[in-house]
């Protein structure tokens, strides 16, 4: 499905599926902030939706609120600096081949997979 | 038209990131923690979406959009300082609280008020990012095909 909604947003909008650049275009003001801001309309409709129809979507956060913050404004300043996440990166940079996404994908991960050991198995 | 085709993309992805549990923090912490009790179902769905875009955006190269007069892609294929280190940043947080951008907007259908305190802190990051140095300059410039 997630592969599928970046396929309908270029076929149908010409436009690559990055939340964080979709997000960070909406409050910087960038181009079209109608498509950007329906977008996002119908990813949080989704979970409403699903659990109307008895398939509510689990969160569970155990994150302490100040790294939960924290945490926040680094995944807003990194995908800022670093122009992508990982739906931009990670699947559709990928899908076309971009050798930066590719790489920006590997750091992540490895940073993602680095942080979370140390934070469950050394502190 | 190009208004309810991104509200029918979103929705895709919305429902994507729920039924996958990517929208769950305590799953996304579960996949990145390889050394204790690994949960490799998101490799699974990070797989599945990549095996439907790959042949998806190669069929669709440089094809005119429906709703649109191009598409506007990024273009850049150098990989510089910027995009690595923003990328360890990003890893960095993700990996703290298990949330990256989509699933964090997504939540707010779940948990909204968790979601709104999450998106606050990105969205500081995100303009933090325009003071954050010089180079900054160069980040901030779409490096789009118009």
């Amino acid at each position: 499905m997630i592969g599928l909604a970046a396929i309908l947003l270029l076929a149908l909008n010409g436009r690559v599926m990055g939340a964080s650049g979709i997000w960070s275009g909406l409050i910087r003001g960038s181009d079209g902030p109608a498509w950007r801001l329906a977008f996002f309309a119908g990813a949080l409709a989704a979970p409403v939706f699903l659990a109307a129809f008895g398939r509510p979507g689990q969160v569970q956060i155990d994150t302490p609120m100040p790294v939960f913050l924290f945490a926040g404004l680094l995944v807003g300043l990194g995908t800022a600096i670093g122009s992508g996440c990982t739906s931009g990166h990670g699947i559709c940079g990928i899908s076309r081949g971009s050798p930066r996404s590719i790489m920006a994908t590997l750091a992540f991960m490895g940073c993602g997979l680095a942080t979370v050991f140390v934070v469950r198995h050394v502190i | 038209m190009p208004i309810i085709a991104a509200t029918f993309a979103g929705l895709v992805f919305g429902a994507g990131l729920t039924i996958s549990g990517m929208v769950n923090p305590d799953v996304v912490l579960g996949f990145l923690d390889i050394s204790g009790t690994w949960d490799p179902a998101l490799l699974l769905v990070m797989g599945s979406a990549l095996a439907v875009a790959l042949p998806g955006y190669w069929l669709l190269k440089g094809r005119k959009p429906l709703f649109a007069e191009k598409q506007l892609v990024p273009t850049r294929r150098d990989i510089d300082v910027p995009l690595i280190l923003g990328s360890v940043i990003f890893g960095l947080g993700w990996g703290l609280a298990g949330i990256c951008p989509g699933p964090a907007l997504t939540m707010f259908g779940i948990r909204p008020g968790m979601a709104f305190l999450f998106v606050t802190a990105m969205s500081a990051g995100m303009m933090l990012s325009r003071f954050a140095g010089p180079w900054m300059l160069r980040i901030n410039t779409p490096d789009c095909k118009t």
